[in-house]
């Protein structure tokens, strides 16, 4: 056996919905090599085995909802030489983060018969507002392509190649027609940050936002055009509050347009 | 005084699970003094979310209450728009949603079957360690599981979070040669399925059984995954808008999950066993043949069974999935015509862990005023702490170690999905 030591790997997870770490587990054909390239260290959705800390890598997923979060992120924080947020809840805040702009209170009494034996936060945030964060991989879930680029990256000390301009780009690279222009279909794309294989737009839909604000997009130049095609304020407004509602770009329009509609 | 033995067992963080949970366990003079299944994982307010949002918005967002069964989310809230709305789904798109539906039933099922509950029964911490010393069996798994991915992919857009379904039917016509491209690999599946059936049933399952109050959908034409009514193996047959007057929640301290209960304030089981038992006679002439074959009773009492169980229904769906694929023919519209109005709607498939309840009550615009969906996990929680009752009494005698693991496998027996219920597992076994 090879003396050698291996990067030791940990997958943490908060507040999510488990798809972006089962995105490891859906490299049907490259898991059992990733599996062979690190030491697993913790990872409680595949392994009950578990290694101490420090990690080389920690691969997080989920957002920040409870106080119990935040002291539970510092300590993965402390043990983690590189700190990698996967998924559109560790970088955004997730859908959960829609309770952000409502009465937290009134959510809990919307579905909880007890509320007192509820503990949450008001909001829910992603980890960088809580610690230092290495890389951040965004998606609702996370492309498993792409999550294989970062892990690669990480384990040959190098930058990840992944893209942060606009999903018009990815449209225009792969020859995908435009919905907007030849459908009058709604569509995120303008501002959203390409990854995951401009999937909708090869559906006939427009994209809904699940890699979040692509840089220096321009939501306000879009909105116009979504109320031009037909959108009420209330629509274009919810359009931006979805999976990375907590985005700022996304956030900060769909108040603007919230506001309009008085 | 009398002498006191006193043990306490914790599994703080359950693995192989989806999402968090843990397991309390105070066990006095031999006699178990609590045990509590808790759920931490943080609660996450969808019913609350969903307020004030279009209908046609509820697929995309509850899809995201489970990233493993995505579908079942996806189904059951376009299915209850439906309802509200006074629409229906039929002929091609209706065998599209079932085929996609299969696909994720195959996906869910291998990944717990292979990845996350044969470890137990082997012996092993993970399926990673398993394929060191059986790689074939591995591999073989994961081919398949990829199969249950790429009819997600080629129906649904993206295997998980599935773009391309919607309500009222889909966004874009799957191509008849797309979908018959399925074809091959579905046929080796069926062949390879057959051996696995085999290779889980001859697993050593311990001892212990249970009489349980099986709760499943039922189709008069097909096993029933996507529609049906419920019935029970205490004889209830019922419409699913009634699901309410018959199952409710409570709300306990020690869990963010709700635990379902049955108008008799007694657990109830849903999931592969259930349907297993109420609906055998529905699973194809081979998954019966095979089933028997293996041994299987007609009536399985024991929950660890189950994964033999999975297994069986992964061979059924392999079939089922070819049978539409060879099938299909394109639909005329990817989409019924749907005019938004005031409406109240039920929606319940069988999402690969048990039934799946969705309820809404939409406004004049079509905005959604009202929302309730329980998972599956979350009306087994309660059965789940029966089943670990039982479990401990029966396995007193083991070490701490080792009932800490034949606990954990118990509750696996459950796959079950802690995001989900998280409206789920640490375990702590507390020994005086």
């Amino acid at each position: 056996m090879a003396t050698a030591k291996k990067p030791r790997l940990a997958v943490w997870k908060f507040s999510s919905c488990d798809g972006c770490q089962l995105s490891l587990l859906d490299l049907e054909d490259e898991l059992l090599t990733v599996a062979d390239a690190v030491e697993i260290g913790f990872f409680l959705e595949a392994t009950r085995a578990e290694v101490k800390g420090p990690y080389d890598i920690s691969l997080v997923e989920g957002s920040v909802s409870t106080p119990h979060d935040i002291k539970r992120i510092q300590k993965v924080r402390r043990q983690s030489k590189v700190l990698i947020t996967i998924g559109a809840c560790a970088t955004s805040g997730g859908i959960q983060a829609l309770r952000n702009i409502n009465d937290t209170d009134d959510f809990i009494k919307c579905v909880y018969a007890h509320p007192e034996y509820i503990s949450t936060l008001e909001t829910s945030t992603p980890i960088c507002e809580h610690v230092k964060v290495d890389f951040e991989l965004r998606g609702c879930p996370v492309d498993k392509y792409q999550l294989l680029e970062v892990l690669n990256a990480a384990l040959n000390g190098r930058k990840p190649n992944i893209p942060t301009h606009s999903q018009c780009i990815e449209c225009k690279l792969s020859g995908t027609v435009c919905v907007m222009v030849s459908k009058q279909i709604p569509c995120l794309g303008p501002v959203t940050q390409a990854g995951c294989g401009n999937i909708c737009p090869s559906c006939n839909r427009g994209c809904y936002g699940c890699f979040g604000p692509a840089e220096a997009a321009n939501p306000a130049a879009l909105s116009h055009h979504l109320l031009e095609a037909g959108m009420s304020l209330e629509q274009a407004s919810h359009f931006y509050r979805s999976f990375n509602a907590n985005a700022d770009a996304f956030r900060d329009e769909s108040a603007r347009l919230e506001e309009l509609n008085g | 005084m009398a002498k006191t033995t006193s043990r306490i067992i914790k599994v703080d963080e359950l693995a192989r699970v989806e999402g968090e949970g843990a397991l309390k366990l105070r066990i006095s003079q031999g006699e178990i003094k609590d045990l509590q299944f808790r759920i931490h994982e943080p609660p996450r307010f969808f019913e609350a979310l969903l307020r004030g949002r279009i209908y046609a918005d509820a697929p995309d967002i509850t899809s995201r209450i489970c990233g493993i069964c995505p579908v079942a989310y996806i189904m059951g809230s376009s299915q209850a728009m439906e309802d509200a709305l006074g629409v229906r789904v039929t002929g091609p798109l209706r065998d599209l949603r079932r085929l996609v539906y299969c696909a994720e039933w195959i996906e869910s099922h291998v990944l717990h079957v292979f990845l996350l509950h044969a470890p137990d029964f082997l012996g092993y911490q993970d399926a990673i360690l398993i394929s060191k010393d059986h790689p074939e069996l591995v591999a073989t798994a994961l081919r398949l599981k990829k199969l249950g991915n790429r009819i997600l992919e080629v129906i649904g857009g993206r295997a998980i979070h599935p773009v391309n379904l919607k309500v009222g039917g889909v966004h874009k016509i799957p191509s008849k040669a797309e979908v018959q491209s399925l074809a091959e690999e579905l046929k080796w599946a069926i062949e390879t399925s057959e051996g696995l059936v085999k290779a889980v049933s001859a697993f050593d399952f311990p001892d212990y059984s249970y009489d349980y109050n099986c709760v499943a959908m039922r189709h008069s034409d097909e096993y029933a995954i996507c529609e049906g009514r419920l019935v029970s193996s205490k004889g209830l047959d019922i419409d699913i808008a009634s699901f309410e007057e018959h199952f409710s929640e409570e709300h306990v301290s020690h869990s963010n999950a709700l635990h379902g209960v049955a108008d008799t304030g007694k657990p109830y089981l849903v999931g592969p066993i259930a349907r297993y038992n109420l609906n055998f006679e529905q699973l194809s002439p081979l998954a019966q043949a095979t089933a028997k074959d293996c041994g299987l009773p007609r009536m399985i009492d024991n929950p660890f069974m189950s994964i033999a169980v999975r297994m069986v229904e992964v061979l059924y769906t392999c079939q089922e999935a070819l049978r539409l694929v060879e099938n299909y023919e394109e639909p005329d519209a990817a989409c019924v015509e749907i005019t938004p109005r005031a409406g109240e709607g039920f929606g319940c498939t069988e999402a690969p862990r048990g039934i799946c309840y969705h309820h809404y009550k939409l406004d004049d615009q079509g905005r959604i005023t009202f929302a309730k969906i329980m998972p599956p996990t979350s009306q087994n929680q309660k059965q789940i702490e029966r089943d670990l009752w039982g479990v401990v009494e029966r396995y007193m005698d083991l070490s701490d170690d080792d009932l800490k693991w034949r606990c954990e496998q118990a509750i696996r027996n459950y796959d079950p999905c802690i995001s989900c219920a998280t409206h789920f597992l640490k375990l702590t076994v507390d020994r005086d």
